[in-house]
């Protein structure tokens, strides 16, 4: 589904991912875990199409298509969603209409209708029930005075609305306390299917306890440094990231 | 907000959309201005004999008076010589639509204000001004059965000469400025609203205003007086065609409001702006002013302004009765060459008088939007109170966002509260928004409709719809 070979990317003539290879295919969970400013949250955006970064070399293909040569809103609308690291807010841009917007822009790229207003309200509270999530936030404006914890239980709302084929979630899990965990892992158990796919990104294994991924991924310094399954998570965990710097410096 | 997709999908082109010429023929007078217009004018319109005396004051009055230059906006002089002060379409009443030319129906139509439509589908009686003259007023019968006047000013002047005569000029002096001193001379129609002690409107009322025959600056005049305890809505909106040469317009606006009255008086004002080049364009000098005259009465202008060349325009309330209220929420767009000088005047003459001032200013292209406010406390408004907020959104670094607030308070118990802020659409919102498959344009159409929230609430719904479409409209084309 996913399929990233040799990519470089710099910014402001620093290189801060430099050389990457990923391979995420239908049905799978991956967990790409590293230490602060390895350029974890750069990979993401640079998936998503953020024009800050410049790519140096390598490829992305999203089923199929050449992600590089695409705008961000098609990007998205080809069922890529980024939940966000620090998401933004958009004062007076209520919820409901936000989501409205996007879900029918999604749906004209589909060559759908615009969903009724009463079928999208009753999506709207499916998912809502789904997620776990109280009527006030969606009568909100989009994270306009939210607190850490309902930032990002909205990114995982916004992803079961918009059912996207390829989810990357940016430290959905920091900051978090326990229950507000939970429920985001259990958002993303829900949504997980055999034809989607979600890439978590996370600095703490803590996430791993209660999502099982598939393949866990070790970044450090805009590279994968070691690939395996849950149990190298595990292991990172109990001998720290200082074990990987020795690691890159061999390598 | 319902339809805001609607809105969006609708938002494609780029030209001004409204920009049509329809091709009515007018009954004109020559070009020019001097005591034989006026009394050419006068004579068309039979009006009575202190009427032509009110124009020719205030004509004398203009005369020995200077254009301001005060304003942040700059324009070429307008020669007031080579400008048509009246037509009139030919054909004048109607006791049917079918009687209504073809042309000037498709006109409305075209612009989806057919009257027809209005009636049946919103409620709305619609006194539709086209250049000068009223077509048609709908609902009289139902504002009748209520005791409410509402129709065109010339009808006011032959069949209740009475009420016009003692308030016009009452709010707004004949000398009081430039621009208003010359409407007083010539303005050739617009409405008159009476609203009777103790009514209030069952509908919102309505004028739709359009700038039609070529080279005729329009001179509208409103009156608008709620009698003790009544209550109105009443909204003005505007579109106009495409014209190279500018044309002048300079309409005066007074309301009354007499005791525990309320007047909320909305605007959605989208006259030809220019072209991408700044060529062509409304000039737009309004006066518009209310009078809370009564104890408890309460004004409340609400605007939504994308269009025009040139705006001046500053709708003001005089609070004189004790604890009466007033309130100015704006938004005020400017994209290309634009340049809008607007925002409001606060005076408080009144014990605990109240005003509330909300503006948001949004500006891109090469434009330049200016708030210029003024809050007046005078000795004896003890326990006045005045709340005002101004922020400027800028897009792009080519335009300008000036704010000009003057504060005088002559007594120590009222409180003067002002805050103005300055910001940018940042690249983080636009990135969220489009990485849900939004695309730019409609990402800033949502950002900016966001931002005017505040001021769009303020609006009846149906209005509400058409000033979102009106934003998204204006800000086409102003990134990327
Ligand atoms: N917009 C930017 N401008 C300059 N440097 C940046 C920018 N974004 C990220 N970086 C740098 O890139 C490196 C990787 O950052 P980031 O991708 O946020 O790491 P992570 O998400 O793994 O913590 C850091 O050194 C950071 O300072
Ligand atoms: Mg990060």
């Amino acid at each position: 589904m996913l399929t990233i070979k040799g990519l470089k990317v710099s910014i402001d003539d620093k290189q801060i991912i430099k050389g990457f290879d990923l391979e995420v295919k239908e049905g799978e969970i991956h967990a790409i875990m590293g230490p602060n400013g390895t350029g974890k949250s750069t990979l993401a955006e640079v998936i998503a199409g953020k024009e800050d970064f410049k790519v140096e070399e390598g490829e992305i293909y999203f089923d199929g298509k050449n992600l590089l040569e695409m705008d961000v809103e098609e990007r998205a609308r080809e069922g890529l969603f980024l939940g966000f690291q620090y998401p933004v807010a958009i004062p007076g841009v209520s919820m409901t209409n936000f989501m409205r917007t996007s879900v029918n822009e999604i749906r004209k790229h589909k060559g759908l209708d615009p969903l009724p207003a009463n079928k999208f309200m009753a999506l709207m509270a499916e998912k809502k029930k789904l997620i776990g999530i109280d009527d006030k936030m969606t009568k909100r404006s989009v994270n306009q005075g939210f607190s850490g914890g309902e930032k990002k239980k909205n990114e995982i709302f916004q992803m079961a609305m918009l059912d996207p084929r390829l989810s990357i979630l940016d430290e959905t899990d920091s900051g978090l306390d326990i229950d507000a965990l939970k429920v985001v892992a259990h958002g993303v158990n829900k949504l997980r299917r055999k034809d989607n796919a979600t890439v978590l990104i996370t600095h703490y294994q803590r996430l791993l306890d209660y999502i099982v991924p598939d393949k866990v991924h070790v970044m450090y310094d805009g590279r994968i440094v070691r690939s395996g399954d849950k149990e190298l998570a595990k292991e990172l965990e109990s001998k720290g990231y200082e074990w990987l710097r020795k690691e890159s410096a061999t390598s | 907000m319902a339809d805001s997709d609607k809105i969006i999908d609708e938002v494609t082109q780029s030209e001004y959309k409204y920009g049509f010429v329809s091709n009515i023929e007018a009954d004109q007078v020559p070009k020019g201005l001097n005591e034989d217009i006026i009394r050419m004018i006068s004579e068309k319109k039979n009006e009575p004999e202190w009427l032509l005396e009110y124009r020719l004051e205030a004509f004398h009055i203009w005369q020995q008076m200077e254009e301001p230059d005060w304003a942040h906006v700059k324009y070429p002089k307008i020669d007031f010589q080579d400008i048509v002060y009246f037509s009139a379409p030919k054909k004048k009443k109607y006791n049917s639509l079918d009687e209504v030319d073809p042309e000037m129906l498709e006109t409305f139509n075209k612009l989806g204000i057919s009257l027809e439509e209005q009636k049946k589908l919103t409620g709305v009686a619609v006194d539709a001004v086209m250049d000068s003259v009223s077509v048609k007023t709908t609902f009289q019968e139902t504002l009748q059965e209520k005791g409410i006047i509402f129709c065109s000013f010339s009808e006011a002047v032959q069949n209740h000469p009475e009420l016009v005569k003692k308030y016009l000029g009452s709010v707004v002096p004949k000398g009081d400025n430039y621009f208003a001193a010359l409407n007083s001379a010539v303005f050739t129609d617009g409405s008159f609203c009476y609203i009777p002690e103790g009514v209030t409107t069952p509908v919102e009322l309505s004028t739709y205003f359009r700038i039609n025959a070529a080279n005729t600056g329009q001179f509208e005049r409103t009156l608008i007086i709620g009698d003790e305890n009544s209550y109105v809505s009443y909204l003005e909106g505007c579109t106009a065609p495409i014209r190279d040469e500018n044309q002048l317009h300079a309409a005066v606006v007074e309301i009354v409001a007499l005791k525990d009255a309320e007047v909320k008086y909305s605007t959605v004002q989208n006259w030809y702006p220019g072209d991408k080049n700044g060529k062509g364009g409304i000039y737009n000098f309004v006066t518009k002013r209310g009078l809370a005259k009564g104890s408890n009465s309460k004004i409340s202008w609400t605007q939504v302004e994308t269009g025009s060349a040139v705006t001046w325009k500053y709708p003001s309330c005089v609070l004189m009765g004790d604890n009466s209220q007033g309130e100015f929420y704006s938004v005020a767009v400017t994209n290309n060459h634009q340049q809008a000088d607007t925002g409001t005047k606060m005076i408080h003459i009144g014990r605990n008088t109240k005003s509330t001032v909300i503006s948001k200013g949004i500006s891109s292209g090469y434009s330049n939007n200016s708030y210029r406010g003024l809050v007046k406390m005078t000795p004896k408004a003890a326990n006045a109170r005045n709340f005002s907020q101004c922020d400027s959104l800028l897009l792009g670094d080519k335009c300008g966002a000036h704010t000009f607030p003057y504060i005088h308070t002559d007594n120590k118990s009222s409180i003067v509260e002002h805050e103005a802020t300055t910001s940018k659409i940042s690249e983080e919102q636009l990135f969220y928004l489009q990485q849900r498959g939004i695309d730019e344009e409609n990402a800033i159409s949502l950002i900016v409709n966001g931002y005017a929230k505040e001021v769009l609430n303020k609006l009846p719904m149906e209005f509400a719809v058409e000033a979102q479409k009106l934003l998204s409209i204006s800000l086409e084309g102003s990134v990327g």
